[in-house]
Formats: C-alpha cells, structure tokens, sequence
C-alpha cells in the first residue's frame, strides 16, 4: 500500500491551519457590552481574565453592584474586534457561571453611552478665566477651586472628554481621572 | 440581548442539622452519591480526612501524587457518567491537580475537586503550603470556589456537583480553609439548589431542528461527525444516535474523545477522523454535502487545513456549549442542546416529514473505494512485535470480555484508537485535549475502582508510563488489578515521528539512554511483570496479562523505528493523508511552524 503522498503545501500560498485563522481581512468594530454577573468573589478577575486569557480587549471597564437584593453588578465593557471575534466574546462570557446576561448595547444602535471624568488645571490669569469659560461651554461643574486651581466634573460622550482634556492641555491641565463608559438602553424596556 | 436564565427563589429548609464544616463536605458527598473517592492528606484537609475516618459509606482510594488522584478521578468519571471526586491538601497538593483540571477541562469531564486552604486569617501571608488555589485554577477549571463562610459550605458543595455534571460537564474546584473545616454551621441538602445565571440550554429550538431536518432529508453525501459530547450526554445519546443512524443510514465517523458511542463494528462505521484518522473518514469529511456535527468542537487534529476543510459542505453542529459553535469553522445550522434531546428532536422530526430521502448508493460506493485503499494496513514481522500487531492481538484476545481501555499520550495511543474497537461507551478513557503523558495508569485505577470485575488495561508508553507509574502502588494497595500493556520502543515515538517528518531525522532529545527494566519495578512495587519480545510468544503472554489477579507491568518490546500512519501533517488538507511510508519531503517551511 505504499502510494506516493499527494503533493503537500498548496500552490505557494503557504499551508494554513487554524494556527495559522486570521480575520486581518475583516473589519474590526467598537462593542460596548453590558455583563450582568452575580456579585460573588473573584466574578470581575474572571470576566478580565477571559479577555487576556483569550486575547481579546479591553478598552474601558467599569463595574459597581447595581441591586443589593439580588447581588448583581453590571461591569461595562468597551472592546473591539471583528465580528467573529465580538460573538465569540458574548458567547464566551455567558460560559462563566456566575455571568446572568451579556447585552450588546452598541449593536441595538439604542443605547446610550456616558463617562464622567475629573479634570485638575492650575494656572494664574488668562488661563485661568480661559478654562472657566470652556468649562461653561462643555457644561462642567467647578467641584474644588483654589486660587490657582480648579477640579472639573464633566459628563458626556467620551469623545466630547477627550476633547475637553485636549483643550485644558495647553491651559495648564494638571491630572485626569475617568470612569470608562457606562451604557444603557433607551426606551422602557430593559436591556 | 442574551439571557441564561430567569432568577428563582432557593427553596427554604427548615431547621437544618448542624455541624462541622469537614462533616458537612462528607455529608454532601454522601448525599451527592459518592462511593468512591481519590485523595491524599495534608495540613490543610486533616479535618476532613478525620471525618472520612470509620465511615464506609464512602471509599477512600490513597493515591502515591495528588496528579494520580485527579486523573484516576476522570477515568471513574468517564467510565461511569458520574462526577469524579478528588481530594487533596492546600499548596502543593493543590498545584499538582493543575494538570489534571486542566485535562478534564479540555475534555469536559465532570469532576469535583476539593482542596484544603490554610486558615482564613492567613490567607495572602504566604503561609506554609499556602497557595492562591482559586486564583490559579480560575482559567483551568470550569468554575471554582472559596469558601468564607461555614453556612454557605453545603450549598457551595451541592452547587460544585450540579456545575460540574449539567451544561458540557467540566472540573470545579472547592477550596475549604482549615478553620471552615473546624467550624459549625447548618447543613442544607441538595434540594432546591439552583444558579440562576448558570442554567444550560438542553432541549433544542424547534426551528433549528427543523432546518437540520430538512438538510439531512435532502443530502446526498451526508456524514455524522459525532464526538466526545455523545458520550458526555450519557447512554441515551448513544442510543439516539444509533436509532438515527438507522433511520437515515449515513456513515458515522468520529473524534478520539467520541469511540464508543457507535459501535465499531457497524457497516456504516468508517473509524477515526483527523490527522491519525482513516483514509476513508477524511475523504468523506472531504467530500460531503451535508456534515452533522455532534458534540464535537473541530479540533485541529481534526480538521487540518482550515480553509480547506470540507469545502463543499452544509454544516449542523449540535453542542451544549454555544461558545464551541462558530468558533473554528462556519456552519449553516447550529443547535445549541444536549445531544440526546437533538437527536430525539431529529428523529421525531425527520419520521414526520415522510420524505423520499436521496439514494445513498454512490456516495457509498465513493466510501467503498475509500476503504478499499486499506488505509491501517502495516508491514509485519516473525522477528519483531510490530506494535499494530500487539494492539491487534491484544484486542483479539480481550474483546470478549467487559474490557476499558486506557491510554497514555503518543504513537501508543493513536495505534490504540486505530486497532482497538468499541462498540459501547465509557469504555475508552484517553486523554485527548490536553494530551497528558502519565494520564494512562491513575486513570485506569479510577475505572477500575468502579468497576472491580472488569478487564482495565492501560496501553502506555514506555515514555508516557514512568511519569506516572508509581501509581501502581496504589494499585496494588486498593486491590484493583489493573494492567498495563507498555508499547516500549525506547523513544518518545510521536517525538521521534516528528523530528523524522520534520526536522530531518535529527533526534534531539527523545531517546531514552536509560529505561527501567519493568519486569523488574513491577515486582518491587509489588506488582507482576511480564517480557515479550517475540511476535510467537505474544499471544501466551497477553493471556497470562489478563490471568494474573494483580496488577501487571506488561514490557511489551516493538518495532523501534515503526512511524504512524496514515496522517494528515500539520497544514494540510483532510485529502492529503500520508499513507504509506515518510520521506521527510512532504511538510513544506511553514508546515513544519505547526504543531
């Protein structure tokens, strides 16, 4: 039975295996994904774990528990990745056992996305009147002032934080503190 | 939006029993149906060891390493259907289980393991035999637990069977600080437990089964693709499969983790698929119309090139876990359900339809030619045990007999796969995912503690066999007369097969200079050993192997340089199988980048 092996390798173009599965191709989109978990030990290491364990990312994570009674939290995640990537992510997470619900609230094209941040600018003199102004446009509230510092709360879409950072920079901008997105559905219903 | 489960109530118990934690945990074990156990103390776990003590409602097998423990745990487990339970201390006793959690992960075996964990107050000091159990399991077990808290001890140890057992089973870990142990709290009973945000999808969605339906009655050249979940699911999935196997008369192939579920013996049965699988398995995986995929995750020892995978197919894959579906490959209709309930949706489905089904006939006899190419056949010898032949002969002289079959991790084992045939379930226990050397022996150990009058045979390598062989001392100690036929050819052969395939024959490392003489270490740890190496002695010795009442070392010496085929190199494509011999040309660069 010895019969000359087939030709191996293809034609040049290198063989593939599922080493080797690549979705470069495809176009990779921003998801922001709320994770209903139970707020038992360790359930936010296991949710951060399965992204790094499986390569996946993370652009903004926010958690905090949102019903005492039934110890749930709601961990807010931001990650981005082709399609297959983003339905392996939801069906991943929903493996982990304590993990309720996953709701995709960028897919339904309904949901509302906001961040807060904390932004420290010291300075004297026209700076100083500069950045109260533009604080007023962007709606910002004064939070702590000194004579040469302000503490700025600003709310909103996280592109309109980024670009009041970006204005406060040249104004003297100290230090940043954001809290990742947070996101939830418009309308009545729930999730 | 995606949602398991809607919350429940726990069921109220009234006025609970009370006592100590370490009774808790037998009383749940007792309760959960635990006869046998694998285990070795420590510190950390003498509470419960102490509670274990003068009870026969549970028995105790003392390993020789907690490893052994964990993977004589799956082999009971996989023999049996049951949750398998280990037992070990905190610290090293914990990280030794490592291995064998991740194995029964990769292969979904249900197992509860319970570990000791230094006291509470000095958890996080680095304390003697301290280590973070829960933290380095988290990503190797299915899901894991600390307890803080006595009262919620029995609740967490009913919850870690039903997470183990339900959904596509998988290890969990308790992990129980020695002042838990110690201290007094309620024991509730199993009923009533339940998670609300874990409940596995079992029965399947209407419309699913009838898209699948409708492709099956419509195909072909249709093939099942069936795999260890078929087993997983327990006997009734098998039988499913069987009665739709009738029903529709396709031929079934299946992975390493699914042999058993269809009886080998079948006309329609065309053997192991994947890279050591049959010529006519892959050619038909190849060339299908219609793939039904049952309780398989298409593996890349299964699938080989990935783009060229069964290009022409329709493609069902019925899977408990929805994060298996579309994970590797597309396919057309996916069932998310336990694969006895799918396959009972289809049968009912299919039979109500009332439709004319296409003619089988050349599709075939496309098979026919396929098998005619005699895919296994291997050159024999009078001077030297060619290692098929040892398989062949050792199932021609077992098949007979209520036999399970172990493995270790290598060429043996593969040649195992191929030569040795099941016709039932839970009768083959290998280790597949994680292709664990030293699985082999414990594993056989736990089947055997399940089953005392059957045949357990490991067929181990010489390699494989010493990273686990002191095991035959438990063995030995429980009375449990396991049989190990060791494959010895002085290499690491798959290593060996590797470098000769791949890194032209430079054989770095995978020969051992210095092997045991096995005849030997069986009787110094108490066992029996038995020598062949003459291809008509063989049959004489296997049957004085399955005689002996104690456990044997069986140093079976084969053909040292024998390769095996056929095999789909890394790269390439299920209608690319090596057949006959290797000339080190048929891996191209980046082939040989593969594993």
């Amino acid at each position: 039975m010895t019969d000359a092996p087939k030709p191996l390798g293809g034609n040049g173009s290198g063989p593939k295996s599922a080493y080797f599965l690549s979705h470069a191709d495809q176009e990779i989109e921003r998801r922001t994904l709320a994770v209903l978990v139970d707020n038992e030990p360790g359930v936010l290491a296991r949710v951060v774990g399965l992204f790094s364990g499986r390569g996946y990312n993370i652009d903004s994570l926010t958690v905090a528990e949102v019903d005492a009674s039934q110890h749930r939290s709601r961990i807010t995640i931001v990650t981005q990745g082709t399609a297959h990537i983003l339905e392996q992510i939801e069906a991943q997470l929903l493996r982990i056992v304590p993990v309720a619900e996953v709701i995709d609230i960028t897919n339904s094209k309904t949901g509302i996305e906001r961040e807060l941040a904390l932004v420290k600018v010291a300075g004297t003199g026209e700076k100083r009147v500069e950045a109260l102004r533009i604080a007023e446009i962007f709606r910002a509230h004064v939070i702590d002032t000194t004579n040469e510092s302000f503490i700025f709360e600003v709310t909103g879409a996280s592109e309109k934080l980024t670009q009041f950072v970006d204005l406060m920079r040249p104004l003297g901008l100290v230090e940043v503190s954001r809290t990742g997105v947070l996101s939830i559905k418009r309308g009545k219903e729930k999730g | 939006m995606t949602t398991k489960s809607k919350a429940k109530p726990a069921a109220e118990t009234a006025a609970p029993r009370m006592m100590t934690g370490a009774q808790i945990v037998v009383e749940a074990l007792r309760e959960q149906g635990v006869s046998v156990m694998f285990g070795y103390p420590g510190g950390a776990v003498l509470p419960i060891y102490d509670a274990l003590y003068g009870q026969d409602a549970i028995r105790h097998i003392l390993v020789r390493h907690e490893q052994g423990a964990g993977h004589a745990a799956e082999g009971y487990a996989r023999s049996t259907g049951k949750c398998g339970v280990a037992l070990v201390t905190s610290g090293p006793g914990a990280t030794n289980m490592v291995t064998p959690i991740t194995d029964a992960l990769m292969d979904s075996i249900p197992m509860v393991v319970i570990t000791g964990q230094v006291p509470t107050h000095l958890i996080g000091t680095d304390a003697f035999q301290e280590c973070d159990t829960t933290g380095i399991t988290r990503s190797c077990a299915k899901h894991n637990y600390l307890v803080t808290d006595v009262t919620q001890l029995a609740r967490i140890m009913h919850e870690a069977f039903y997470v183990a057992t339900s959904g596509r089973p998988g290890p969990v870990v308790v992990d129980i600080p020695k002042d838990i142990q110690f201290a007094t709290g309620p024991y509730v009973g199993k009923e009533g437990i339940t998670k609300p945000t874990y409940m596995p999808q079992r029965i399947p969605k209407t419309d699913a089964i009838k898209a699948a339906a409708d492709l099956m009655t419509k195909a072909w050249r249709p093939i099942f693709y069936t795999g260890g979940g078929v087993i997983n699911s327990g006997p009734r999935a098998s039988e499913k499969l069987r009665e739709l196997q009738e029903l529709t008369g396709f031929p079934v192939t299946s992975t390493l983790m699914g042999l058993g579920a269809f009886p080998a013996s079948h006309p329609d049965w065309l053997g192991m698929l994947g890279m050591h699988g049959s010529y006519e398995a892959n050619n038909a995986m190849h060339d299908c119309d219609l793939m039904i995929c049952v309780g398989a995750r298409f593996d890349d020892r299964v699938t080989g090139r990935i783009d060229a995978f069964s290009p022409k197919s329709k493609k069902i894959h019925i899977d408990i876990d929805a994060s298996s579906i579309n994970k590797i490959v597309r396919v057309d209709v996916p069932v998310v359900a336990d694969c006895a309930e799918a396959l009972d949706a289809l049968i009912t489905e299919i039979k109500a339809l009332k439709r004319k089904m296409p003619d089988l006939t050349p599709w075939r006899d496309q098979i026919d030619t396929w098998r005619a190419r005699r895919c296994f056949t291997y050159t024999n010898s009078a001077e030297m045990i060619k290692p098929q032949y040892a398989v062949e002969r050792l199932y021609a002289l077992t098949k007979d007999r209520k036999t399970y079959i172990t493995t270790e991790v290598g060429q043996h084992q593969m040649w195992a796969a191929q030569f040795y045939h099941f016709e039932e379930p839970n009768r083959w226990m290998t280790s597949g995912g994680l292709g664990t050397m030293g699985y082999g022996l414990p594993a056989a150990v736990g089947v055997q503690a399940a089953h005392p009058d059957a045949l357990v045979i490991d067929i181990a390598g010489e390699a494989s066999i010493q990273m686990m062989m002191q095991e035959l001392s438990t063995a030995v100690q429980h009375k449990l007369p396991v049989k190990v036929f060791i494959l010895n050819n002085e290499w690491m052969g798959m290593v060996r097969q590797w470098q000769e395939l791949l890194h032209g024959e430079r054989y770095s490392h995978s020969y051992s200079e210095s092997l045991p003489d096995f005849v030997m270490l069986a009787k110094a740890l108490g066992g029996h050993g038995i020598r062949c190496n003459k291809p008509e002695e063989l049959d004489a010795k296997i049957l004085e192997m399955i005689d002996h009442p104690g456990p044997v070392l069986f140093d079976c010496r084969v053909e040292r340089a024998e390769n095996c085929l056929p095999m789909i190199p890394s790269g390439s494509a299920h209608n690319q199988m090596i057949l006959g011999e290797i000339t080190g040309n048929e891996v191209g660069e980046a082939g040989r980048k593969l594993v």
